[in-house]
């Protein structure tokens, strides 16, 4: 479970995040809402520790996670798993060196078990015959399914992705998502997605939270969203032609 | 009165100060980035997770930042020593001058200057740009994030096997300049006539100083860490997209050179008084 406080967040005196307080639960795919620029990633970012928070509280179990040296965090890290918006994989490495990294670097594992696990995880995510190819060889789809692979190769208790539909075409993103909430209920990980994705909301969305311009304004899940009287939410959830008609059709 | 004065002297303040504000504020940000770089420094020299990892990366590095550019340094070596040759022997064409003097001349330029400094400024540009282009990259594309996620110390796991990799291998890159720099200086000096091949042979043996040798390896030594560890600076504080990793890339290439220049005086004054 990963608890929020009163988070606060500013870049050069502008505040970003306001007051922020949620709580993520386990086994769960935890979806962070909201327009582009309303601070979804910097809160994903201030969560995972890539962001200094300006004041309040990120609590992962019962440790003050923003409270912690280089060395605490490093070891609530080796829980983590993230999928980042670009993919991010390293450029220079393989399919396989890219899964192994983590391996390497924190397991004590023969080098037989490490490929072991590294072809187990491209497997989980659909991966076959790639192992010797370079990121730049691979599809939109494929990348985010090899970082999906290398975020759970050391089976972690919190994933994080960002925005992991964006430029996938509407098949590959159910895809995706579809495999999140899998990999999310098979090791009962608590797992936190930034979107504003509403097929992903609609698909996964067990708890929702909703920012706008940096404020926690809704919180739910995929059944109550289409009713909520909050207004900047129904001007984003109806925001594209369809959902308009369909809510006019409902009423 | 008293508040007419009060409003001219508050006036004369917010001048003054106004006045003295960009280099104020220029002086904060040098400062600033001043403290950035060493605090880069202490995080690149901090313990390795698993230094097998680092072992293989410096290999790696070795082969990339190294052996690579043997090639660029043997050729302007060999130009730039039948340059030194030819216009050494051009402006001592006087017969008071012993003709072994453009060996010598070509020896000492060679071993003093080019295989340590100019070679240092054109790696500078080659290796500079390419290792502050390669963290800049990896940073814009969150690929230095999603190893910080995982819990590895990417400052020391990108940067430390570069710095490991140079300063072992400029030396050699130092040593090939040398050689390949008076090989190519007895070339142009014997095919065009300037010197025979007994008097540029005899030249270059001519008063020998070995320690000339290690003023110029120990001056490489530093200028390996400066290029590497300014460019990596550059590259690892990146923030923006490709344009800003192209100035940072520029920005790892100037102000690794003026380092070195700066360095050259203080080396120079150093070992060589």
């Amino acid at each position: 479970m990963i608890r929020i406080v009163k988070l606060n967040k500013s870049f050069n005196g502008k505040p970003v995040l306001q007051n922020i307080s949620v709580t993520f639960e386990p086994g769960k795919t935890n979806l962070i809402i909201g327009r582009s620029g309303s601070g979804k990633t910097v809160l994903l970012k201030s969560i995972v520790g890539l962001h200094e928070i300006d004041s309040g509280e990120i609590w992962y179990e019962n440790t003050l996670f923003n409270k912690l040296d280089f060395i605490g965090k490093k070891r609530i890290r080796s829980e983590m798993g993230m999928l980042f918006q670009g993919s991010a994989l390293f450029d220079s490495l393989t399919v396989e060196q890219n899964v192994m990294f983590p391996l390497d670097m924190f397991s004590d594992k023969t080098p037989d078990e490490k490929l072991e696990r590294v072809n187990f995880c491209l497997n989980r995510v659909d991966i076959h015959d790639a192992n010797a190819l370079f990121p730049s060889e691979l599809s939109g789809g494929m990348k985010k399914r090899v970082a999906i692979a290398r975020a759970i190769a050391l089976n972690p208790k919190y994933l994080f992705c960002d925005e992991p539909n964006s430029g996938l075409d509407p098949i590959t993103a159910i895809l995706i998502d579809a495999l999140i909430k899998e990999l999310t209920e098979e090791y009962s990980m608590t797992t936190i997605i930034n979107t504003h994705d509403m097929n992903s909301v609609m698909e996964i969305g067990e708890k929702i939270v909703f920012i706008s311009e940096g404020v926690k304004c809704w919180e739910g899940n995929k059944n109550e969203i289409l009713n909520s009287d909050c207004d900047s939410l129904n001007d984003f959830v109806f925001a594209n032609s369809l959902a308009k008609k369909l809510r006019a059709s409902n009423k | 009165m008293q508040t007419g004065f009060k409003n001219q002297f508050n006036r004369n303040t917010i001048n003054i100060s106004n006045f003295g504000m960009p280099n104020y504020r220029r002086m904060i940000k040098f400062l600033t980035q001043f403290g950035r770089y060493f605090l880069l420094l202490k995080k690149v020299f901090s313990k390795p997770e698993k230094p097998s990892l680092y072992f293989k990366q410096t290999f790696r590095e070795l082969v990339y930042l190294g052996v690579n550019s043997i090639g660029i340094i043997a050729i302007i070596s060999f130009f730039m020593g039948a340059v030194i040759t030819l216009q050494t022997a051009y402006n001592t064409e006087n017969p008071i001058y012993p003709k072994y003097l453009i060996g010598l001349g070509c020896r000492d330029s060679i071993i003093l200057e080019f295989s340590s400094t100019v070679a240092a400024l054109i790696l500078a540009g080659k290796v500079g740009s390419n290792i502050a282009s390669e963290i800049g990259t990896m940073r814009v594309t969150e690929q230095i994030d999603a190893m910080e996620i995982m819990g590895v110390n990417s400052a020391s796991y990108l940067i430390l096997p570069k710095i490991v990799a140079t300063i072992l291998f400029n030396p050699i890159l130092t040593l090939i300049g040398i050689i390949v720099g008076i090989f190519g200086g007895w070339i142009a000096g014997t095919l065009s006539g300037v010197i025979t091949s007994e008097n540029f042979i005899y030249g270059i043996q001519y008063a020998f100083i070995p320690y000339y040798i290690v003023y110029s390896l120990i001056k490489t030594l530093f200028f390996a860490f400066i290029i590497t560890s300014i460019s990596a600076f550059q590259g690892y504080y990146v923030d923006g997209g490709s344009l800003e990793v192209g100035q940072a890339s520029t920005k790892a290439v100037v102000f690794s050179s003026v380092v070195i220049l700066l360095f050259n005086v203080i080396l120079t004054q150093l070992l060589l008084s």
